[in-house]
Formats: structure tokens, sequence, C-alpha cells
């Protein structure tokens, strides 16, 4: 059986892929998917460590995580809708009308 | 144990090529698949109610409405040479910066961890006790959760409104409000819109 260390290092790895994701990438779709790839790794680490304290307080508040996670995907997707509509493009770097 | 790593390696695998993609539809199929890994990795951890809620809401909603967003606009493969604002080498030191945090977490998590970091033999898996929490316990965070749903759709409604018809197609002559962009009056890429 798994220990509870082989569950938080692979958390870890995929945290730090998400966001290794969001600083490479030159796409808004990605970069929102790499942020769910963080969310999920947050989600393992909660319920890994609920197991570990055996309490079901780790899986509830995965299940808050995933109603975020659907409401901040909502709402970023129709913000990429809409800058889609106005650049044509989906790279972050061409959306600099607030830089300077 | 084997399952475990089995798990483990299709997700870190799966997670790797969903950044390594250049095209967002199969960055969205290998994080689902990434997904099911980790469903799996929670049947392990005896919690079968995130298990299936994760496949279900997570790959099979929300993955859904990424799939329907890429596809909608016409998943434009990444350009990284186009109005590039920063240089490989920033590129290189994100990623570098990445894994230092990866490390970092590593080494914060399995302090945090203990020192044996056994999981022990009894556990709390039944669907039962999860919503018997979440209605006690949790029940104004659930009540606040329906209101941030409910603020997300208004949002959402609102930001992917078309607001003035400018295309012929969707042109409302009834309705002469906005005869200029209102919202973009500065956009020199796309005075009309080829998009139509």
């Amino acid at each position: 059986m798994p220990s509870l260390n082989q569950y938080l290092i692979l958390s870890a790895v995929l945290f730090a892929m998400g966001t290794a994701g969001v600083f490479v990438r030159r796409n808004v779709i990605t970069i929102l998917l790499s942020i769910e790839i963080m969310l999920n790794a947050v989600n393992l680490t909660f319920v890994a460590f609920g197991r570990a304290l055996g309490s079901a307080d780790g899986q509830v508040i995965v299940f808050f995580v995933m109603t975020v996670a659907a409401a901040e995907a909502a709402v970023g997707l129709a913000i990429v809708i809409a800058l889609f509509r106005h650049r044509e493009s989906l790279n972050p770097d061409t959306f600099t009308l607030l830089k300077w | 144990m084997m399952l475990f790593y089995v798990f483990a390696t299709i997700a870190v695998v799966a997670s790797m090529l969903v950044i390594a993609q250049r095209n967002p539809i199969y960055s969205v199929l290998l994080l689902i698949v990434s997904f099911g890994a980790l469903s799996g990795l929670y049947v392990l951890l005896d919690a079968p109610f995130v298990a299936v809620i994760q496949i279900i809401v997570y790959a099979g909603a929300i993955m859904v409405l990424f799939l329907f967003v890429v596809m909608l606009l016409n998943a434009p493969v990444e350009d990284m040479e186009e109005h590039r604002l920063i240089g490989r080498g920033t590129l290189r030191l994100g990623a570098a910066l990445a894994a230092v945090l990866g490390v970092e977490l590593v080494w914060a998590l399995t302090k945090a961890g203990g020192e044996a970091g056994a999981l022990p033999g009894a556990s709390v898996s039944s669907v039962a006790a999860i919503g018997r929490l979440l209605f006690t316990d949790y029940a104004f965070q659930f009540e606040v959760t329906s209101v941030l749903i409910l603020v997300a759709r208004v949002g959402a409604v609102i930001l992917a409104r078309r607001d003035e018809p400018r295309s012929g197609r969707t042109a409302n002559p009834a309705n002469p409000a906005n005869p200029v962009n209102p919202v973009n009056p500065v956009n020199p890429v796309n005075p009309v819109n080829p998009g139509e």
C-alpha cells in the first residue's frame, strides 16, 4: 500500500507541472488547463491528508474545490471568448491594452 | 502499490503532454486522461465519492465545456513567435522557477506528512458520511457555493454576450443602438469581423 508521502510527492509534481504550464504556454486555453492541473493536484493533497487523518473533511473540501473550479472555468472561458472576439487571437501577449 | 505507480505515471505523463501540446484539443483530451488516472488514485485512497465526481463533473462537464470553447474558437494552434513580449530566456526562467517550486513543495509536503507517512487502515469513505457532513457542518459553505454558481452563470452569460450586432447576419434593424463599437474603440486588428 502506498504511503502518504508518495501521494504528496505526486501532487507536488503535478502542481509544479501546472505552474510550468502557466509560465511557459502562450495560449489562454492551455493556461486555464494548467490551472485545472494545479487544482487537481491540490485535490489529491486534500484527499490524501483526509485519508491519513481518517476524516471525511478532505473529501468535502474537494467537493467545494470542484465547484469553484467549475465556476472559474465558466467565467474564464467566457472571458476567453470575449477576448478572442476582439483580437482574433488566444495569445496572452496580444492583450496589452492595459500595459504601460 | 503497483496500481499506484501505474496511475501516477499516467497522470504525470498525461499532464506533461498537456503542457507540451501545441494543439489545444489534444491538451484537453490528454487532461481528461490525466483526470481518469487521478480518479483511480482516489479509489486507491478509499474516496469513491471524489473518484466518481472527478469523472462525472470534471471530465464529463468541465472538460467538455473546455472542448466546446476550443472547437467554437476554431482552435488556433499556438503561435510561439507572433506577438512575443518575453524572450525564450524568460520562458526558461519560468520553467526553472516551476521546477524549484516543485522541489520546495515536495520538501514541505513530505515534512508535513510525517516520518512514516503510512496510511491508517480505517477510513471514512461512505457517501452518506460525506453528505451528512456537507449538510450539517458545511451547510453554510454549501449555500454560499450555490450563490457562487449563480454569480458565475450570470457572469459567463454577460461576458460572452454579443452586445452589438456588427455582421449582417446577426444585425437587427429594429435595434438602432450602437452604430460604432463602444466596447473596443481602439482595435487596429479587425475593424470588421472576419470570423463571421
